[in-house]
């Protein structure tokens, strides 16, 4: 899970730096997100029922959830889009009802839905976005260029965004929302539907903006993604944060690590799990020639194992440990898994 | 003010260079309301009486105040596009002017709609149409084509932000739009309906607008006619304009 570095990718790493690099404090000593108590209705359901979140300059947030926990209503009010019924919210050092406008300036919006014109060619949507931040058509048609450089786009410049697969198409999305160089990114789901090798490539973007020192807030709905990209993650479901902090922290919730061994000969695996059993208050579960069993520690784990597997004179294949991943814990938080069953977020 | 003009520009800049690329949706302003007209002045033309005028010029102005009234349907049809598909809150997030969005789009139905009144002019023209007006009186009947057109986009731009698919905007627009061009003066005398129909036909604005492009290129009585159709069209202007901006501004794609 964690080999997947440098593999071929569509989009270069090579984004061109976001503009004004946010260092830590560069708020004033706030956050670059900071989120108290906010609630949000829409008629008699509560999307957001008293939601806290902070996220420092320069790094990801994560929000993961279920489809309609609330996620996607969370990043409406953060880009200004919805006001919120109760709760402080800032961005940037600035609040989203009162500062909107100026919000407006710094800060990107891209997600599932690639909001981009069908009808118009990649540069002219480019082109349109940074005139509607009020540059001039040169200026404008300047940064277009060199993002399409950038993401990659630059042989379909011309050509309308229909035509644009959808791994392009939300690549000219991303871009988009790039156009002003915002120091703060927002990203709804922005890999839900896209293939591996896509979804790599807006990744490698991510991290390199953050590189940058671009604040992102990321909704998803995918743990890898999570656990890949997130300084912290907080996990929401039925418009309440349920738990917050690193990924490691949030595994660490759920408990400790498991060892899993693979033994030579299946019919060995009984006198494995016998040998193995001082070591876990649970007994170990085997299935076929594998066995796996949740222990204390990391510590001295590995070698305990082998010299009792050893003296049983058990032969072994494989063995180590894992952590916990975050589909465990969100199935030990939520009671449910995390699903991806249809579309339907919060009907506003 | 500035970014207003400017993110307008923009925007409707934006809804014209669709037309360019895709050159189909120009039949909607070229050959459809050419094809009514035609229809119209050859298919019903012999068995409408109308004292005073032959059927063609009775019906020019008719139609062509049907089909501005229409116009601004793209502007509901792709409002609720740009809203389905996301785009609206994009440009919701841009520090751009707030009815730019809406005013850039009916802003580009002013130049479709000068496109199809051209069109239909000059298929008039051919099919015997003729102006008993001055140069001034013509003119002054574009500008008032123009105005009451613009006027009715914003009808539309509330219509589209309102519904829930295009096909709602477009069943609603025609249910609303239809009877009212069909209960006027545009194509048969009011005189000629029963009663509570005429009645409703001598208060409805299309009647007003319909006789004041008359009264304008015909020289046809005018009464209040023409100033009416300006206050008219000044007043749907000025109860939908806000209205749309206002739903604008709450509008989220979902």
């Amino acid at each position: 899970m964690t080999t997947t570095t440098t593999t071929t990718t569509e989009v270069p790493l090579t984004v061109p730096a976001t503009g004004p690099l946010a260092a830590p404090g560069a708020y004033g000593g706030e956050p670059a997100i900071s989120v108290s108590g906010l609630v949000k209705s829409f008629g008699e359901v509560r999307a957001l029922n008293g939601v806290d979140l902070a996220a420092a300059p320069g790094t990801v947030l994560g929000l993961l959830g279920p489809n309609g926990a609330g996620k996607t209503t969370a990043v409406r009010v953060l880009t200004t889009l919805l006001e919120p019924d109760a709760g402080t919210v800032r961005v940037a050092g600035l609040d989203v009802v009162h500062d909107a406008k100026e919000l407006r300036t710094r800060i990107g919006l891209a997600g599932q839905y690639a909001a981009v014109d069908e009808n118009l060619t990649g540069l002219k949507n480019l082109v349109m976005v940074g005139r509607l931040y009020g540059e001039r058509r040169a200026v404008a048609r300047r940064r277009a260029v060199e993002l399409l450089e950038a993401f990659d786009l630059m042989d379909a410049a011309d050509r309308p965004a229909k035509t644009y697969s959808g791994g392009m198409r939300r690549r000219l999305d991303l871009a988009a929302a790039l156009v002003a160089k915002p120091p703060l990114l927002f990203l709804d789901e922005p890999t839900t539907g896209l293939d591996p090798r896509s979804r790599l490539g807006v990744w490698e973007t991510i991290e390199t903006l953050v590189a940058d020192g671009t604040t992102v807030l990321l909704t998803t709905q995918y743990l890898d993604e999570a656990d890949r990209l997130a300084d912290s993650i907080a996990v929401i479901d039925r418009g309440r944060v349920i738990a917050e902090g690193t990924s490691d922290v949030l595994k660490d919730r759920v408990g400790g690590e498991r060892l899993e061994v693979l033994v030579a000969d299946a019919g060995a695996v009984q006198s494995a799990a016998d040998a193995l059993k001082p070591m876990s208050e649970e007994p170990p579960v085997t299935s076929g020639a594998t066995l796996s069993l949740a222990v204390r520690g990391r510590e001295g784990t590995i070698v305990e194992a082998v010299r009792r597997l050893d003296q049983a004179g058990v032969a072994v294949k494989d063995l180590g440990l894992r952590r916990p991943t975050l589909d465990d814990v969100f199935l030990s938080l939520t009671g449910h898994v995390a699903e991806a069953t249809d579309d339907a977020e919060e009907t506003a | 003010m500035r970014r207003l003009v400017t993110d307008t520009l923009v925007i409707a800049e934006r809804n014209l260079e669709r037309l360019r690329t895709a050159p189909d949706l120009l039949l909607a302003f070229t050959v459809q309301p050419v094809m009514f007209l035609l229809l119209f002045a050859f298919v019903f033309g012999g068995a409408i009486e109308t004292p005073g005028f032959n059927y063609v010029d009775f019906l020019i102005p008719g139609i062509i105040v049907q089909n501005i009234a229409f116009g601004g349907f793209v502007t509901a049809l792709g409002l609720n596009e740009d809203l389905s598909k996301g785009l609206i809150d994009r440009f919701r997030t841009l520090p751009m002017a707030r009815p730019a969005v809406l005013a850039g789009r009916t802003l580009a139905d002013v130049a479709t709609n000068l496109l199809s009144l051209f069109i239909l002019l000059a298929t008039a023209l051919i099919i015997g149409f003729s102006f008993d007006a001055s140069v001034g009186e013509i003119v002054a009947g574009i500008g008032l084509m123009v105005l009451f057109g613009y006027a009715f986009s914003w009808v539309f731009a509330l219509l589209g932000l309102l519904v829930s698919s295009a096909e709602a905007a477009n069943s609603l627009g025609f249910i609303a739009v239809f009877p009212l061009t069909f209960i006027s003066s545009a194509f048969v005398p009011v005189e000629s309906m029963p009663g509570p129909i005429q009645w409703f036909a001598e208060i409805n604005p299309f009647t007003i607008v319909v006789d004041a492009l008359r009264a304008l290129w015909l020289g046809a009585p005018a009464g209040n006619s023409v100033w009416a159709a300006v206050v008219w069209s000044l007043v749907i202007l000025a109860v939908f304009a806000p209205l749309a901006v206002r739903r604008y501004r709450r509008a989220t794609a979902r």
